[in-house]
C-alpha cells in the first residue's frame, strides 16, 4: 500500500505553474477557486447595478440615470447575481467539498468539469455586452416576460437569450458531474445516509437542475424563434399566449430559488454542529426535508403568477400546494435550533452568519408564506414587498451561507484562519446594514411601491432614504470583504488539519491547505 | 498503475474545453449578429471551431479508452453522464411538449371564449372558431392544410421503429463477437436514420410548397416545426454518432464486455425513438 502511493506521488506533482494552469486544469480544487472567483467579481459587477438601482431610488423623482437604463440596470443586476454569483459560488463550494467530504479522489468527470466553470466567463461577456449594444441591453426585468422581451425587446436580447443557453449548458454539465461523484466517487463505507449534509443538499440540487435548466433553454429558443422566425408561441393573433411563457419560465423559475437555497441549507447544516459540538438534530429528517422541498418545487410555480387571471381552481391549488413547502422548510429551522440547544456554543465567524442565516431566512420564509395565500398576493404581486422578500431569502439566505462557508473553509483552502476581528467587523457590518437596506422595502412594498419603477410618490421617500444608506453600507461591507479574503489568502495565523474543536468530516482529516491531491487512495469511513 | 486514485483515471489538464467555449461563443456570438445584419463568418468559424474541439475531445476519450485507462468506476461514471444528459433532454422536449398540450386545452379555447373568457372572444376575436389545428385568431401565415398521419410521417414511424431493432441485433452481433452482424447491424441503422431524415426533408418541402404550412403558420406551425424540426436535429446527431460508432466498430474497436461508446449513441437513438413515438401521437395523429 505505502509503496503504491509513493510511486503514485512520484506521477503526480502539485499545482502546475503560469495562467494555462487555470485555463487547462482537470483538479477540483482548481476549479472551485476559478467558480469562487468568478462568482465574487460578478457579485462585485451585480452589486454596483444595484448602487445605481439605490442612488437613482434614494429621492424621489429623475436624478441619476434615466427609465430605460434604470430598468437595465434591474434586469441586468437579477441575471447577474442569480446566474452569475448564488449559482457558480454554490457550484465553488460544491467543487472544493465534496470530493473532499466524501474522500474522492476528484469530481467524476474533471474535463467536463472544467468546460462547466469555463463557459461561465464567456457567457457573462456575451451577457454583459448587451449593455454596449445599440438600443441598450435587455430592461425587461430578470423574468424577461413576452411581449415585452420579444415584440418590445432590444436586439441586444438575442445575444442575452444566447448567454442563457450557455449557462443552461455549464449548470446541466455541473448537475451531471456532481451526480456521477456522489454516486460513484464516494469512499468505501460512506453510505448514502452518512453522507454530510452539504452533499446531501448538493445532490438533490443537481436533480433540480438537470430538470429545469433544459426547460429555460426551451423558453428562451421560443423566444428567439418569436423575435426573429416569424413563430407565434407568446403571441395571441397566432393562438399563442403571452401568459404561457410565465408557465415556462416558472417551471424553471421555481425549483431556481430551490436551486439557489438547499446548498445553503447543506452548508449551513455543516457550520451549526459544528460550533454547538453536537451531532446535526434529525438528520434523516434533513435529508427527506430536502427532498420534499424538491419535490414540492415542481408543482408549485404558478403561484408566482396569481395576479395572471387563471382559473380559481388552480388559484386555490398553488395556494395549497405552496403553503405545505412550509412544512418541510420548518422541520430544518426546528433541526437548526433543535441542534443548538442546550449545545456547547462558541461564535466564531462562521456560526455568526449561520445563525444569522437562520434568523433572517426565516423571516423571508414567513413573507413568502404570506405571498402564498393568493388573495392576499393580489395586493403584495410586483411590489416592493416581494424584493424585500426575495432578497431576505437571496441575499441574507443564500449570500450569506456563500459568505459563511467561504469563513468555515477558508482555512481548509488557504491554509490560513481568517483574522477573528476582522471577520467580525465584516460580519456586524453586513448584518447592520442589510437589515437597514431591506427590512424597509416590506413597508413600502405593502404601502404600495410598485417594483421595476424609477420614479415614486412622495410617501416613500423616508424608507426609500434609509433603505439606500443600507444599500451603500452593505455594498461597502462587501468590498470590504474582499481586503478579508485577499488578506487571509496571503497569510495569517496557520490553520490545523481539524482547523475547528468540534468539526467533524473527512475534509478536515486533511492537511490545511489541502494538498493539491486528496484522497489518492480512498479513506475508509465506519 | 498510471493514476494516482487507486485506478480511478484523472485527465490531464486539457486545452479541449477552452477551445469548445470559445467556439460556442464564436458561434452564438455569431448567430446574434447575424440576425441583426451581421456577417455569418464569424458563426462559421465559431462552429468549425467547436467541430474541431469534438473531434480532438473525443478522439483523446478514444484513446485513453484504447490504452485501457479506464476501468469499471469510470465506465460507470460515463454511464450516469450519459443517463442524465439524455434526461435533461427529455426535459428539453417536455418544454416544447407542455407547450403544446397548453395551447390546445387551454389558450386556444380560451381565446374561444370558454371557462371565463366570453367578453375576450366577444371583444377581442369574435369570429374566431377554437379548434384545432389552428393558426390564431389573426390567421397567422394564411391560409394552411394541416400535415396527415398516415402518408410520409406513419411511414418514418416503421423506419424509427425498425432503426432501433436493427440496431438491437447489431448489439447482439457485438456481445457474440460476430463483427458482421455488428456492422451490418449498424449500416442497416445509419441508412434508416438518414432515410428518415431524407423523407423528413420531403415531407417539409411539400408542406412550405403545396400546403402552405410554414413555420410561421401560427401556433400549429409554430409547435409542428418547433417539435419536429427539433426532433430531425436530434436525430441528425444521433445518426452522425451511429456513423462513428461504425467507423469504430470497422477499426475493430469494441470489446464483447467493453463497449460503453456503442452503448450511449445506442441509448441516444432509442430516446429519440420514443420521441418521436409521443410527437407522432400528438402532433401528427390526434389533430
Amino acid at each position: 500500500m505505502s509503496t503504491a502511493t509513493t510511486h503514485d506521488d512520484h506521477h503526480d506533482h502539485g499545482a502546475p505553474s503560469g495562467l494555462m494552469r487555470w485555463v487547462k486544469t482537470t483538479n477540483h480544487k482548481d476549479i472551485g477557486t476559478l467558480y469562487l472567483w468568478f462568482a465574487f467579481i460578478m457579485l462585485l459587477i451585480g452589486g454596483a447595478m444595484a448602487m445605481v438601482i439605490r442612488a437613482e431610488l434614494f429621492q424621489p423623482g429623475m436624478q441619476v440615470v434615466d427609465p430605460q437604463f434604470f430598468n437595465t440596470m434591474t434586469t441586468m443586476h437579477g441575471l447577474i447575481m442569480v446566474f452569475g454569483a448564488i449559482m457558480p459560488g454554490m457550484v465553488g463550494l460544491a467543487n472544493w467539498q465534496i470530493p473532499l467530504m466524501i474522500g474522492a479522489p476528484d469530481m467524476a468527470l474533471p474535463r467536463m468539469n472544467n468546460w462547466s466553470f469555463w463557459i461561465l466567463p464567456f457567457a457573462g461577456t456575451m451577457l454583459i455586452s448587451t449593455l454596449f449594444m445599440e438600443g441598450g441591453g435587455p430592461a425587461f426585468g430578470w423574468t424577461f416576460y413576452a411581449p415585452l422581451s420579444t415584440t418590445f425587446a432590444p436586439a441586444s436580447t438575442d445575444f442575452f437569450i444566447f448567454a442563457v443557453h450557455m449557462l443552461g449548458f455549464s449548470s446541466i454539465m455541473g448537475a451531471i458531474n456532481i451526480i456521477a461523484t456522489v454516486l460513484n466517487m464516494r469512499a468505501p463505507g460512506m453510505t448514502l445516509m452518512k453522507m454530510p449534509l452539504f452533499v446531501w443538499t448538493w445532490f438533490i440540487t443537481a436533480f433540480l437542475l438537470i430538470a429545469v435548466m433544459p426547460v429555460l433553454a426551451g423558453a428562451v429558443t421560443m423566444m428567439l424563434t418569436d423575435r426573429n422566425f416569424g413563430t407565434s408561441f407568446f403571441d395571441a393573433a397566432g393562438g399563442g399566449d403571452p401568459v404561457l411563457f410565465q408557465h415556462v419560465f416558472w417551471f424553471f423559475g421555481h425549483p431556481e430559488v430551490y436551486i439557489m437555497i438547499l446548498p445553503a441549507f447543506g452548508v449551513i447544516s455543516e457550520i451549526i454542529p459544528t460550533f454547538a459540538r453536537k451531532k446535526l438534530f434529525g438528520y434523516s429528517s434533513m435529508v427527506y426535508a430536502t427532498a420534499s422541498i424538491a419535490f414540492l418545487s415542481f408543482i408549485v410555480y404558478a403561484h408566482h403568477m396569481f395576479t395572471t387571471g387563471m382559473p380559481v381552481a388552480g388559484e386555490l391549488y398553488f395556494m395549497y400546494a405552496t403553503i405545505m413547502i412550509a412544512v418541510p422548510t420548518a422541520v430544518k429551522v426546528f433541526n437548526w435550533t433543535a441542534t443548538m440547544w442546550k449545545g456547547s456554543m462558541t461564535f466564531e465567524p462562521p456560526m455568526l452568519w449561520a445563525i444569522a442565516f437562520v434568523f433572517l431566512f426565516t423571516i423571508g420564509g414567513f413573507t413568502g408564506l404570506m405571498m402564498g395565500i393568493a388573495p392576499v398576493d393580489m395586493q403584495y404581486h410586483d411590489t416592493y414587498f416581494i424584493v424585500a422578500h426575495f432578497h431576505y431569502v437571496l441575499v441574507t439566505g443564500a449570500l450569506f451561507a456563500i459568505i459563511a462557508a467561504f469563513y468555515y473553509w477558508a482555512p481548509k483552502w488557504t491554509g490560513h484562519m481568517v483574522n477573528d476581528r476582522l471577520a467580525k467587523i465584516h460580519f456586524w457590518w453586513s448584518v447592520i446594514s442589510v437589515n437597514v437596506l431591506f427590512f424597509p422595502q416590506h413597508f413600502i412594498g405593502l404601502a404600495g411601491m410598485p417594483r421595476r419603477i424609477p420614479d415614486y410618490s412622495l410617501q416613500f421617500a423616508d424608507w426609500n432614504m434609509i433603505s439606500s444608506l443600507g444599500g451603500f453600507a452593505f455594498g461597502l461591507a462587501q468590498v470590504f470583504f474582499l481586503f478579508v479574503i485577499i488578506k487571509t489568502i496571503r497569510g495569517g495565523e496557520p490553520a490545523t488539519s481539524e482547523v475547528w474543536e468540534g468539526a467533524q468530516g473527512l475534509e478536515w482529516t486533511v492537511a490545511s491547505p489541502a494538498p493539491y491531491h486528496t484522497f489518492a487512495t480512498a479513506p475508509e469511513v465506519r | 498503475m498510471s493514476s494516482s486514485s487507486g485506478g480511478y483515471y484523472l485527465p490531464e489538464p486539457s486545452h479541449w474545453p477552452i477551445t469548445g467555449s470559445i467556439g460556442m461563443f464564436l458561434m452564438l456570438f455569431g448567430f446574434a449578429s447575424f440576425l441583426h445584419g451581421g456577417s455569418s463568418l464569424v458563426m462559421i468559424a465559431g462552429a468549425a471551431v467547436l467541430i474541431f474541439m469534438l473531434f480532438g475531445w473525443f478522439g483523446t476519450v478514444i484513446n485513453e479508452s484504447l490504452s485501457g485507462k479506464y476501468n469499471s468506476q469510470v465506465d460507470t461514471s460515463f454511464r450516469m453522464g450519459m443517463g442524465w444528459f439524455i434526461f435533461s433532454e427529455v426535459m428539453f422536449f417536455a418544454a416544447f411538449f407542455g407547450v403544446l398540450f397548453y395551447a390546445r386545452m387551454w389558450a386556444i379555447p380560451w381565446l374561444g371564449g370558454s371557462s371565463n373568457n366570453a367578453m375576450t372572444h366577444e371583444l377581442l376575436w369574435p369570429a374566431f372558431d377554437a379548434v384545432w389545428p389552428t393558426n390564431g385568431p389573426g390567421d397567422v401565415g394564411g391560409e394552411y392544410q394541416s400535415m396527415g398521419a398516415w402518408g410520409i410521417p406513419a411511414i418514418n414511424t416503421l423506419i424509427l421503429l425498425s432503426s432501433g431493432v436493427t440496431l438491437t441485433w447489431a448489439h447482439w452481433g457485438l456481445k457474440k463477437e460476430d463483427r458482421t452482424q455488428l456492422i451490418l447491424g449498424l449500416m442497416l441503422t445509419v441508412a434508416l436514420g438518414f432515410l428518415f431524415l431524407g423523407l423528413q426533408a420531403y415531407e417539409y418541402y411539400h408542406a412550405y410548397h403545396e400546403l402552405n404550412l410554414k413555420l410561421t403558420s401560427g401556433m400549429y406551425g409554430s409547435t409542428f416545426y418547433m417539435l419536429t424540426g427539433f426532433h430531425g436535429l436530434h436525430v441528425t446527431l444521433g445518426a452522425t454518432m451511429l456513423f462513428v460508432i461504425l467507423i469504430r466498430s470497422m477499426k475493430g474497436h469494441f470489446t464483447e464486455e467493453h463497449h460503453f461508446a456503442f452503448e450511449a449513441v445506442a441509448w441516444y437513438w432509442h430516446f429519440v425513438d420514443v420521441v418521436w413515438l409521443i410527437l407522432f401521437v400528438f402532433v401528427y395523429w390526434l389533430v
